[in-house]
């Protein structure tokens, strides 16, 4: 039950009430809030969700499985890989297939990718919130790279449909991994000098610190997960807890933060992309030969030549396209550390072509609950930051 | 038609133009400098590098429909822009672009039309008052009305937040910038600008005695301008346009270019009171005329505002901006007690060594 404010109470303490959404330029989608302001300070926040909802977890019930990928472009529409992986690996659970090492490496390299990406764009959009408009030009620039490299591995840029059940629908292009090397030369050039730019700079913290503080009980309480669990001092991270796609191979450290504010969400964020660096450095270095997917030849089509040369394979070409393909009857949890935190997805079947029930546990929905409560008490400015702080993805929060 | 007159009139319209020009070439520097930081291209469609930029937005201001919203004040809405473009011009009256010249009547074409009084020096400027500094207080501090008036009369919440936090952010930066400057009238002992830049002869200039209160200065010109990291009754990400949003069309215009006009003016203020105006370093010792010196000074004085716009440039596109209460504290508990140190310092100072 949501509290909310008695008209008697604004009138009576001469209070004001403005929209804040849902079509700010601050709220980076469209989310609206509505606060009970006295002169600067916000007295009483709601929050309104649901402005692009989509209905996808009904969507994906009348879809087959292999149709369902595009869906999950949309919810954290800044890292849109994760989001097609997450859902592949949790087709292949219910299926119980093992990807070949070399699907996993190559998988791990492109959500790393995307992680970067999306944290690009959390941290220079906080900065530009803050009014610092520079650094998040020149950091744009990297995420324009790995946008290339995404194109060069399926043609699409933002949504992205990348991989399929199984595996990768081709092998990466020489290019690209010229591109991803490139990328991990270039990119800590280019993020050290932003961070030169911002993470120290007077205005920029006095700005962020002990902006929308969270305690590690409250969060927990909350569900909070990914970085925003992380800034306030609990090491949760799905990649070493639970590890998917062979993260256990890699050696990498979970940072934390101590105050919870978003000064510590920001730094976080910033330490993850270090060690995003760092998991892919490794994964180029182990990358073993072999087959990009793994051997369902109900789930992931065959090369076009056989399909007109034999008819096995034009029976699954036939069966794949038109979604014609059964699955075990069960119910699969599986979850991936999304770049806002655990993005989980929750499939019951049936036993038919389509999920009997699909559930997407959105890291960001759950983060905003507490955003009203947070913001409570604060400046208006603050509750500017805070919401940019925490990554709130208008895709993801209504999905 | 006496002589003097023709040449104020000359002056008065010069003074004008070239004051609109250089606001009007700043919004084409603005864009120009940011993309040059943030790695773009910037305008360069309209003439060559963009130079017929700042025409073709004037054009397209001029062209847009104008929206005056249903519940507003029209006559105060309307006002509002006026008043802030108005303040705005008025105050380069006062800027001394250059030093005397001297002009002989013999040497004037058509000189049977004129009449010449005594004296054969004419001041570059358009209006010597004495009381030149306080003048431009008094004017600058109306400005705020305008965004005020503007602000209260779109009836939106979020324009009403921008007009409170500008006339309050102005009326406390003018105190520091006041105490400040009344360091530099207490070693000058004038309040007419002209007086001040005469005083920083050659480069004697006045940043020597006064580089704290110079920084004061600075900072409040930053604050007064609304220019960021001070830009807080506009910042677009928190109150979408702050005292603007209801605005558009010219009336917009106005309020953007009164921006600009106040940058030029704050340089050109900052170039006078503390750089030494016209002065530059051994002028006397080059051994030209005291009008070629002067001719000199005028360019030399523009390139100090120049200098002074690509800074305020500079700092804005690094910068991020405050917030709302920090902006206070800096103003009320930093800037004002250095202020009055620095005024008792100065104090001091000329007690001593005069």
């Amino acid at each position: 039950m949501i509290e909310t404010i008695k008209d008697k109470d604004i009138s009576e303490q001469n209070l004001n009430t403005i929209n804040l959404g849902p079509t700010h330029p601050a709220t980076h989608g469209i989310f609206q809030n509505v606060l009970t302001m006295d002169g600067e300070k916000i007295v009483h926040a709601e929050s309104t969700v649901g402005y692009i909802h989509r209905a996808f977890e009904k969507l994906a019930e009348r879809r087959p499985y292999n149709q369902i990928t595009p869906i999950t472009d949309r919810l954290n529409y800044c890292s849109s890989p994760i989001n097609n992986f997450g859902w592949e690996m949790t087709v292949e659970k219910l299926l119980g297939v093992q990807t070949p090492k070399r699907v996993d490496y190559m998988r791990v390299i492109i959500m790393e990718l995307a992680r970067i990406a999306d944290h690009v764009i959390c941290n220079s959009i906080l900065a530009v919130d803050c009014g610092a408009l520079t650094g998040f030009t020149h950091i744009f620039q990297q995420r324009e790279k790995i946008y290339e490299i995404y194109e060069g591995i399926c043609g699409a840029r933002l949504t992205t449909n990348i991989g399929r059940i199984g595996g990768f629908e081709r092998d990466f292009s020489e290019k690209t991994w010229k591109q991803i090397k490139d990328f991990i030369v270039d990119f800590p050039k280019a993020f050290r000098e932003y961070e030169n730019l911002v993470n120290r700079n007077r205005i920029f913290m006095d700005r962020t610190i002990g902006t929308g503080p969270m305690s590690p009980e409250e969060a927990l309480n909350y569900g909070f997960t990914g970085p925003n669990l992380r800034a306030t001092g609990l090491d949760y991270d799905v990649r070493v807890m639970n590890p998917y796609s062979s993260y256990q191979d890699f050696d990498f450290t979970i940072p934390v933060g101590k105050q919870g504010d978003s000064y510590d969400r920001y730094m976080v964020r910033s330490a993850e992309m270090w060690n995003s660096i760092s998991i892919i450095k490794q994964a180029m270095d182990k990358m073993p030969d072999g087959p990009y997917h793994a051997d369902v030849p109900e789930f992931y089509l065959p090369p076009k030549e056989d399909v007109y040369t034999k008819m096995e394979a034009l029976i699954y070409h036939f069966k794949i396209v038109m979604g014609e393909t059964n699955v075990p009857i069960g119910e699969v949890y599986h979850s991936v550390e999304g770049a806002n935190g655990e993005l989980g997805f929750y499939l019951v079947s049936d036993g038919g072509r389509q999920p009997y029930r699909l559930h997407f546990r959105r890291p960001c929905f759950i983060t905003y609950q507490a955003y009203a409560k947070m913001i409570e008490g604060s400046v208006l400015s603050d509750a500017i930051i805070t919401m940019s702080s925490l990554n709130i993805i208008a895709g993801e929060l209504d999905a | 038609m006496e002589f003097a007159l023709l040449f104020k009139i000359l002056i008065v319209v010069g003074v004008f133009v070239l004051t609109l020009l250089v606001a009007l070439y700043s919004t084409w520097a603005e864009r120009k400098v940011s993309a040059i930081m943030q790695d773009r291209i910037g305008p360069n469609r309209a003439g060559p590098f963009g130079l017929l930029q700042p025409l073709a937005d004037g054009v397209k201001m001029f062209m847009k429909e104008e929206i005056i919203p249903g519940q507003a004040n029209r006559a105060l809405f309307i006002l509002g822009p006026c008043l802030a473009m108005l303040t705005a011009g008025m105050t380069s009256a006062i800027i001394p672009w250059g030093d005397v010249i001297t002009i002989n009547p013999e040497s004037v074409p058509f000189s049977e039309y004129f009449t010449f009084g005594e004296s054969k020096t004419y001041i570059v400027q358009a209006a010597d008052i004495n009381i030149g500094i306080l003048y431009a207080f008094g004017v600058v501090s109306v400005g705020v009305y305008g965004i005020m008036i503007g602000g209260w009369a779109s009836n939106n919440k979020y324009s009403l937040l921008g007009a409170i936090r500008a006339s309050s952010q102005m009326i406390s930066y003018e105190l520091a910038m006041g105490l400040s400057m009344i360091a530099v009238i207490m070693m000058t002992g004038s309040l007419s600008v002209r007086e001040i830049v005469e005083q920083q002869d050659g480069f004697n200039w006045n940043i020597w005695y006064q580089p704290l209160g110079f920084i004061i200065f600075l900072i409040c010109a930053f604050a007064e301008t609304n220019r960021a990291p001070f830009d807080l009754p506009e910042c677009e990400t928190e109150l979408i346009g702050g005292y603007h949003t209801e605005y558009s069309s010219m009336k917009l215009g106005f309020f953007l270019f009164a921006e600009y006009f106040n940058m030029f003016i704050s340089c050109a203020i900052i170039a006078a009171v503390y750089f030494g105006g016209y002065n530059f370093p051994f002028m006397h010792d080059l051994g030209l005329s005291d009008n070629a010196i002067a001719i000199i000074g005028i360019f030399v004085f523009l390139g100090k505002v120049i200098f002074g716009i690509l800074f305020f440039m500079w700092i804005r596109w690094t910068l991020p901006r405050f917030r709302y209460d920090q902006l206070m504290k800096l103003g009320w508990q930093i800037l004002i007690p250095l202020a009055i140190v620095n005024l008792l310092f100065t104090g001091l100072g000329i007690i001593v060594f005069k």
